[in-house]
């Protein structure tokens, strides 16, 4: 492995590319100053009151929450994917990307779903009842569902796919020499586990945790059904019930710094190993064959995540949708599966562009300012879907009827509102929104990627575009597709910003899924969840498939 | 390799140009009209439908929970809104009192809506009323054990209410409406009082309440009446709504809480006709009686048939408290359920 700093590599036509940079984020951060700006307006001092009340158990549940997500996505992340990359035992091949699973169910629909199966009604309930010849609830004692850990195990259940898919792409992108060499100065398996293999990929897992949390930050849905009161449940108490948005955006600016920490405690971990390696991924891997127990043991820690976070759930969604199928499967169903589709591919494919072109050109002109800039442009993901909604449909607003205004004034037309309430809003909205999964996805890539490659590109004369489209593109080519991946199915589950921000008549798999699952009644909807999550798989298919393509290799005897 | 990464790279830029090209076109403008609705579309969709067979005035819907108003007061006068749907009074309060909505004059209005179900300055109108009931178990709750709603605060129900987020508007608007009768204090208390006597920290809707009944967790919950409808209609759902008696609250006193939903023009409504003759179809007979079978609640136009069981339960006394009165107490009916830590 070959470590190097990027320190000075300069190209002359970087305008462009930081112009963009500056550009996007400009765009990227105009909800949230819409945001801070309402912070400054509240209808009333709302501080007092929250300090005295609710804000002590709203801290307390958010940091238990990301702890226990935090914790739980780590564990099940990082030990499959370690497992998947090292190891041969059954079926590893098709774990490879059976783990990846998960990531397509929407962490609302696996809340409904395992309410059903495990409250008192439901069939694992009965059925202990039924053998033990219990009554009534206060007859025995059983976890309740709906509850901190209940809604961390349904989080971690769903999201520690970002930890797998990054912790895998550390792992596979390491020397298998090191490996070798840790086991040859005599450190067991478990030592070059924690002592080689995981601080090198710590970047990765750092980026995935962080990601995760995030998403755990964000979610609304979950806990409000099993009724955990984070601040993201008091900063919708605070806005709607309360009719205050300004307190409501001043509980968002704390969730911001909560983002901003993860963020920066992300970028340090980065920094604290910064090295190239050139020759990772294409470098060939043997694994070794376990025996015995360690198979088993194997088989049933990548066996156990998709089992609860993906077939169980499916399994019940299928049942559902078969026996709804008549009364779902309609004309207007299949309309709403093409919205989802086209707005999600939209904005995945503009999501990989932008992110393409910001992370080259931190790279290209390696300041400061593109660094703030690029930043900047990730801020979108650290405000509640909802907030960010707000944040995005007044600014357009105003732009809208300033342009009115002006073409009046000048010509006598009347233009009304040219962008608002347009599915352009939609995408403009899903794009700030998960910019920050490309970028980081995309950042990972071009940090393997050796800075020898732009020095001598740079010596031969070659543009910064030449570069990036002849050498840096098809290395950083899985970080694209990864970044695609993810945005897609995100915006395919994406809620509180397209309930707001979609045009008149225009559902999405999700606001449909949403209108009747919230009612408890997710059987009538089981088709369109299902859907969802099979839309997702489409893509975690192909990435698996560009992944794997380097990686396949003999079993040796260990 | 190098020339697919690059191929597939110029495929995504020229399908994202392509993409967005169809994301900016309007709609087509026949004759319609368009509704920002707070309620949830599977209830209103057969009523537009009946109104566009009618008119051949189609109706376009958005529907959202949060962040409608911020929207409707951003857009402006550009707004392509006419008109606002809400499921409770606070919300069509609000929207008021931001200056969002104009004033109707309809004589069909004011004669099909009784004056304590309008606003009295013209901008809002019910279009139906929910009772806030108590439901007790068929078992476990003799007859006049529980009566008022002052009782869910007596310390002898200890450990046996069941109720959903004492910030859900629902309730918000009940504590509402206790201030409004007692003052904050003795409402405060009263609060303070239901929420010692919880059998669990307030989860679900106001139908798991019923389950829970049936289920044994507690004895008594407090719910909107249609809830009870919309079980007893719902074959896997009817044996919890058989587990429980309906109780009208406060029948020797005030009478039992009510609210509304309603409907209000926006201030700058571009097809201010459509929607004025949109307003005055909701009012009509035809319609006030497809919101009673269907979803079980209380027309506002009076005459108006009830759903089977919602008739069985009879004629009982309403609070008459002025809905106005529920909307201003709103936000310290909010901050009460936080004083008493309600939901923890």
């Amino acid at each position: 492995m070959e470590v190097t700093t990027l320190k000075s590599s300069r190209f002359n036509g970087a305008g462009p590319w930081w112009a963009t940079t500056f550009g996007v984020a400009a765009i990227a951060v105009f909800p949230i100053l819409a945001i801070f700006w309402f912070a400054f307006f509240p209808a009333e001092n709302i501080w007092p009151h929250l300090i005295a009340t609710s804000l002590p158990a709203y801290l307390s549940n958010t940091l238990g929450l990301m702890a226990g997500v935090g914790v739980l996505v780590f564990g099940i992340g990082v030990s499959t994917a370690y497992v998947v990359t090292n190891y041969h035992f059954p079926l590893r091949k098709y774990f490879e990307w059976l783990l990846l699973l998960p990531l397509a169910v929407p962490a609302y629909v696996i809340a409904y779903l395992y309410t059903d199966l495990l409250e008192f009604s439901g069939p694992v309930q009965s059925a202990l009842r039924a053998l033990f010849g219990w009554e009534l609830a206060r007859d025995y004692w059983f976890p309740n569902i709906r509850s901190l850990g209940g809604a961390v195990t349904m989080m971690g259940l769903v999201l520690y796919p970002y930890v797998y898919l990054l912790a895998r792409a550390s792992f596979l992108e390491q020397s298998p020499y090191l490996l070798d060499v840790s086991r040859l100065m005599g450190h067991s398996r478990w030592k070059t586990f924690f002592f080689v293999s995981l601080p090198i990929a710590r970047p990765g897992i750092a980026i995935g945790i962080a990601l995760a949390l995030m998403e755990t930050l964000n979610d609304f849905g979950t806990v409000d059904f099993f009724a955990v009161h984070t601040l993201t449940a008091g900063l919708f108490d605070v806005w709607l019930n309360m009719n205050n948005l300004g307190g409501a955006a001043q509980l968002a600016v704390i969730m911001l710094t909560f983002v901003l920490l993860l963020l920066g405690l992300e970028y340090m971990g980065r920094k604290r190993t910064g090295f190239y390696q050139h020759n990772g991924r294409f470098s060939r891997r043997e694994r070794t064959e376990l025996k015995g127990t360690g198979r088993w043991a194997a088989f049933f820690i990548c066996f156990l995540p998709v089992l609860a976070g993906f077939l169980v759930p499916v399994v019940l969604l299928s049942k559902y949708a078969i026996s709804y199928f008549d009364q779902s499967w309609t004309a207007q169903f299949r309309q709403y599966a093409f919205n989802s589709l086209y707005v999600s591919s939209v904005a995945a494919a503009g999501c990989a562009i932008l992110a393409l072109v910001i992370s080259y050109a931190k790279r290209v002109k390696n300041s400061l300012w593109i660094h703030h800039a690029g930043r900047l442009a990730s801020m979108g993901y650290a405000v509640p879907g909802a907030v960010l909604a707000v944040g995005v449909a007044v600014p357009l607003a105003v732009f809208d009827n300033l342009v009115d205004a002006l073409v009046l004034n000048h010509f006598g037309i009347s233009t009304g509102l040219i962008l608002s309430g347009t599915t352009f809003a939609l995408v403009l909205t899903y794009i700030i929104r998960f910019l920050a999964v490309s970028i980081g996805s995309v950042d990972a890539s071009f940090s393997k990627v050796s800075a020898s490659i732009d020095m001598a590109a740079r010596t031969l004369g070659h543009s910064p575009s030449k570069v990036l489209a002849s050498y840096h593109l098809p290395l950083v080519k899985s970080g694209l597709y990864t970044a695609l991946l993810i945005v897609f199915v995100d915006c395919m589950k994406e809620l509180p910003a397209t309930l707001l921000l979609r045009p008149f008549n225009f559902e999405t798999l999700a606001t449909h899924v949403y209108l009747f699952a919230s009612d408890e009644l997710i059987e009538q909807s089981a088709l369109g969840a299902l859907l969802i999550v099979l839309v997702g798989l489409v893509p975690v298919v192909v990435l698996s498939q560009t992944i794997a393509h380097s990686q396949s290799v003999p079993p040796r005897a260990d | 390799m190098k020339h697919a990464a690059r191929k597939a790279f110029t495929l995504l830029l020229g399908g994202l140009i392509l993409g967005m090209s169809p994301l900016v076109e309007n709609l087509a403008a026949g004759e319609e009209v368009n509704v920002y609705s707070y309620r949830k579309p599977q209830l209103m969709q057969p009523l537009f439908d009946t109104f566009t067979a009618d008119t051949g005035i189609s109706v376009n819907v958005v529907f959202a929970k949060k962040g409608m108003l911020e929207k409707l007061s951003s857009e402006g006068a550009n707004s392509p809104a006419d008109l606002v749907f809400t499921v409770d009074i606070g919300r069509l309060s609000d929207i008021r009192n931001a200056g969002l909505t104009q004033k109707v004059q309809s004589d069909v209005l004011d004669s099909n809506i009784p004056e304590n179900m309008r606003d009295p300055d013209h901008h809002w109108y019910g279009l139906t009323s929910r009772a806030r009931i108590i439901v007790v178990s068929r078992d476990r709750v003799q007859d006049g054990e529980v009566m008022r709603y002052e009782d869910l605060a007596d310390p002898r129900l200890k450990g046996r209410i069941c109720t959903r987020s004492g910030k859900h508007p629902y309730m918000v608007a009940l504590t509402a409406s206790m201030i409004a009768h007692l003052g904050v204090e003795e409402a405060e208390r009263w609060l303070a009082g239901l929420k010692s006597n919880l059998a669990r920290t307030p989860e679900g809707n106001d139908r798991s309440q019923v389950k829970a009944i049936r289920e044994g967790v507690c004895d008594i919950a407090v719910i909107n009446h249609y809830y009870m409808y919309k079980m007893i209609v719902d074959p896997e759902q009817k044996p919890w709504a058989d587990a429980v008696k309906v109780v009208f609250p406060n029948q020797s006193d005030r009478g039992t809480h009510m609210n509304i939903s309603g409907m209000a023009m926006t201030k700058h409504a571009p097809n201010r006709e459509n929607a004025l003759r949109l307003m005055e179809f909701l009012s009509t007979a035809r319609a006030q009686e497809m919101y009673a079978q269907v979803n079980g609640e209380y027309a506002v136009k009076p005459g108006i048939p009830l759903a089977d069981p919602v008739q069985a339960w009879g004629e009982f006394k309403r609070d008459d408290l002025g809905l106005i009165d529920v909307a201003n107490n709103r936000a310290e009916g909010s901050k009460i359920a936080d004083r008493v830590a309600y939901n923890e």
